[in-house]
């Protein structure tokens, strides 16, 4: 059915001009199809495009501008955001031009990249921008040719009267439509009728990036700035002497600042500072505590056996459900530290001028990069620009400003422009990581196998709530005690793709796992029983999820994965649901000569309607692969306050030969689309320890897998058909 | 300090550099060539994938001085028009997530297949293993790379 909506007033300001542009490096669509058609620079289109909101600009040639305001990390946002917008104007995907808007708080909200929200929170937005402007499109047409706006109707950018015969490109409309006031309200479109949502529209920047254009924010290069890299404490310490005189010789150093704890070396290129800040000789003195991992494991016990937890949850009666059980089943579960490393390393762009700044680089936050700059400066927060570059990777990496006001510190040290590189060295050694977390399960059964308890404590190291206390299985069990306690250590921690859940999913789901096998039930049966049970009387009041969802794609998962039908085949299964979708998993584990085989993972996924089937895809199996790598070889070491990991012969990420086959499945549920950034990650873990148990017996409850005992000759083979 | 002529894409170019710095930096920072990318600068990852008279080498590792009169390739010289093969296939498969070790995974796959113009799915696991992708995009590089073989 068409809905009715209200315009926001605030997405819809007429702006004068087109001043949000960011990089002009979109992909020339109309250059690709046909070569002899003149072809206007984005520029061009802009000097004469008509503004009609936030997001979109119509020129008279037809060519229509679209601005991506979220900043794109990989997660796909710069091609399905427009693809929405589109849409509603019923555009020609061809003549469509994707910018990417810098921050701009007046037009925009939301304008950051995190909690796999951004489509959600600006579904509705994206389609009435559309609609409005084709709104006014027709009723330019309608103007024009003297008939009711009624009798028009839109396709591919061209507007149509069956009357009389008269028809018009989005174009020829484009100025005449932009003096109409736009209308308070706004029909939608019928999602039946949708032409351009679920297609596979390839990414917006794809040429770009396969012919290595300047995209990201290590690209950017600005004539006559000045390049900086910065040598950073270990955690806990501060500077007790910099000795700089060696650094300060190396030919292309012009200077050595340092600034907080930080010393910066100052040149015109990047080489000749990798090669200074090896020759700084900075001594460092503690600062308070000076941690190591060794530190964190005696930390984690007395967190454990501590009564001094914060108190998430409490359903029932605990204490009687566990002096009743018939079988009480504990395990502990532990993760460590990991980096983010996306694959570009941090750096960021500073201009800092007398009374304003002007920042350029990869965010995820620009307004947190701008308010902290206004904070460090003492300027108003409006005298500041951010312009967003395309981001290589983030994971939540680049939700933090620090490098950012890094350059926006050294750019008023030194009075000049300033791109901060930080080497991959850096990145690794210098903070805000996952942090390390360890669980503390208990499950109570009753003589039949079914759960009547369960107690949850989570241990983490400058974690916060390290628990979901209101995630399944609360509300289908009568008996809940959830619980944290967290350690405040100078080791700096970050949210890390699916904060929290990255680890608590695959230690949940993998005790589940535990309690179904003390249970002697199938784990969908087991887990399936559970949420009838939450439906039909959910305990605590209204359930933190939608039970018939997470059923559907357990269901679905177990389906399609032909779960339990082949006795040859050893299924581990998992399910988790985070970032409002719902996510079911299911790893095989054949068993060939002697050794075990993981050949595939099988995903079932409820993210409401999905808009691009490709980058959906893209989305579950890169969280998989992400999910499966860290739990196998991702981990990260203190020694004194420094990681033992400093580059990537070390800190082992996920390689090609290592992925098994995944099989991608969604669950139509008709609700609008919800994120995918995240949600596929955190059960792969489960799905992958609990496949490994059904084969061989073997419980992994520590991350990452390779580096434990039971691994150690278990032989895994992972193997692609 | 030394001066040196380059022959990248083609073209000669003369840069006045310590004989020390990585062809990386030298394309980066002395010739704006900023598609070949830097990620590990230990030969790790494969993100600064440049070809040397063919070969898919580790442009962070390789000294500019020992290039020599080497006929250098990078992302932005693969192809005048952007249409080399593994180009095509890697747009037509839509492979990229974030896109950064994309141009050294192409770099990396048009070395591959100059070589082995027909290469099973083992060989093309062989070949691709040296790059890393931390969006996880390695079902789309094999499938590209199959792809590019075809066309």
């Amino acid at each position: 059915m068409a809905t009715l909506t209200k315009t926001n007033r605030r997405d819809f300001l007429k702006i004068a001009g087109t001043t949000a542009g960011g990089l002009f490096i979109g992909f020339n669509w109309l250059g690709c199809d046909s070569p002899k058609m003149e072809v206007l620079s984005d520029e061009q289109v802009l000097s004469q495009a008509k503004n009609f909101n936030a997001y979109l600009s119509i020129a008279p040639s037809g060519d229509i501008v679209i601005y991506s305001p979220n900043p794109e990390l990989g997660q796909n946002i710069k091609t399905s955001f427009p693809m929405v917008v589109a849409e509603e104007l019923d555009a020609d995907w061809k003549k469509v031009r994707v910018l990417q808007a810098n921050l701009d708080t007046e037009k925009f909200d939301r304008q950051l990249t995190g909690g796999s929200g951004a489509m959600p929170h600006s579904w509705e937005r994206l389609r009435k921008a559309g609609a409005t402007a084709r709104y006014l499109l027709v009723a330019a047409a309608a103007n024009e040719w003297a008939v009711p706006a009624e009798e028009i109707t839109t396709s591919e950018g061209m507007i149509f009267h069956k009357g009389s015969g008269k028809e018009a490109s989005y174009g020829d409309m484009a100025i005449a439509a932009s003096m109409i006031e736009a209308p308070e309200d706004v029909v939608l479109k019928d999602k039946k009728d949708f032409k351009i949502i679920g297609t596979p529209v390839k990414n917006v920047d794809s040429r770009a990036i396969y012919t290595g254009k300047p995209l990201y924010g290590l690209d950017f290069y600005r004539e006559g700035m000045m390049h900086a890299m910065v040598q950073r404490p270990p955690f806990g310490m501060k500077i007790k002497s910099v000795d700089d005189t060696a650094a300060k010789a190396v030919n292309g150093v012009s200077q050595v600042v340092t600034f907080d704890n930080s010393v910066a070396v100052i040149g015109n290129s990047t080489w000749p500072l990798m090669k200074a800040k090896k020759l700084l000789k900075v001594e460092y003195e503690p600062d308070g505590m000076v941690e190591s991992t060794s530190d964190h494991d005696r930390i984690f016990r007395e967190m454990l056996d501590s009564g001094k937890a914060e108190e998430r949850r409490r359903d029932g009666n605990v204490d009687m459900a566990f002096k009743n059980a018939a079988q009480v089943v504990t395990a502990e579960y532990q993760c460590p530290f990991l980096s983010h490393s996306p694959m570009e390393p941090m750096n960021f762009f500073a201009h800092v001028k007398e009374n304003s700044a002007e920042l350029i680089g990869p965010t995820q936050t620009p307004d947190r990069a701008a308010s902290s700059a206004a904070e460090i400066l003492g300027i108003p927060k409006e005298n500041i620009t951010v312009e967003i570059t395309r981001l290589g990777g983030g994971f939540g990496r680049r939700l933090r400003a620090d490098y950012a006001d890094e350059a926006v510190k050294i750019s008023k040290l030194i009075n000049a422009p300033v791109k901060v590189t930080w080497s991959r060295e850096d990145d690794l050694t210098g903070g805000a990581y996952r942090p390390a977390v360890r669980y503390r399960f208990e499950a109570a059964l009753d003589s039949d196998g079914n759960m009547i308890g369960y107690k949850l404590k989570g241990a983490g190291i400058n974690a916060g709530n390290s628990t979901r206390q209101n995630n399944f299985p609360s509300g289908a069990v009568d008996n809940v005690l959830i619980e944290s306690i967290d350690h405040q250590s100078p080791i700096t921690t970050n949210a890390w793709r699916a904060p929290i859940t990255n680890f608590l999913a695959y230690a949940e789901q993998s005790f589940l796992d535990e309690v179904a096998m003390a249970a002697k039930k199938d784990p969908v049966e087991f887990r399936l029983a559970l949420l009838e049970k939450a439906k039909a009387n959910p305990v605590g009041g209204e359930l933190g999820y939608d039970a018939d969802r997470m059923i559907g794609v357990i269901k679905t998962a177990a389906e399609k994965s032909n779960w339990g039908k082949n006795p040859n085949v050893s299924q581990g299964f998992s399910v988790y649901f985070s970032h409002r979708t719902y996510v079911a998993q299911v790893a095989d584990i054949e068993m060939e000569n002697g050794a075990p085989v993981l050949k595939k993972i099988t995903a079932a996924t409820d993210c409401g309607m999905v808009i691009n089937p490709t980058g959906a895809n893209h989305q579950v199996r890169g969280g998989i692969v992400d999910g499966m790598g860290h739990a196998m070889y991702g981990n990260l070491t203190f020694e004194n306050g420094l990681p033992t990991q400093k580059n990537f012969d070390k800190y082992r990420l996920i390689r090609m030969k290592e992925v098994p086959q995944i099989d991608v499945h969604y669950v139509d549920s008709g609700f609008d689309p919800t994120g995918l950034g995240e949600p596929a990650l955190p059960p792969t873990g489960g799905a992958v320890a609990n496949a490994i148990y059904k084969a061989t017996e073997r419980r992994l409850r520590t991350q990452p897998f390779i580096e434990q005992k039971e691994f150690e000759d278990l032989n895994l083979v992972i193997k692609r058909s | 300090m030394a001066t040196l002529n380059l022959k990248i894409n083609g073209k000669t170019h003369t840069v006045d550099v310590e004989e020390d710095t990585p062809l990386l930096w030298v394309l980066r920072d002395h010739l704006g060539l900023v598609g070949t990318k830097y990620s590990c600068g230990i030969a790790q990852c494969g993100a600064c994938t440049v070809h040397l008279n063919g070969e898919a080498i580790f442009s962070c590792s390789m000294p500019v001085s020992s290039v020599g009169s080497d006929e250098v390739t990078t992302i932005e010289g693969l192809s005048e028009e952007g249409d080399h093969p593994v180009q095509q296939a890697w747009e037509e498969i839509d492979v990229a997530q974030c896109g950064y070790c994309q141009a050294g995974q192409i770099m990396n796959a048009a070395a591959f297949l100059k070589k082995n113009p027909s290469p099973s799915m083992d060989e093309i696991e062989n070949a691709m293993n040296r790059n890393l992708c931390r969006c996880g995009t390695y079902h789309k590089i094999r499938e590209a790379v199959a792809k590019a073989a075809k066309i």
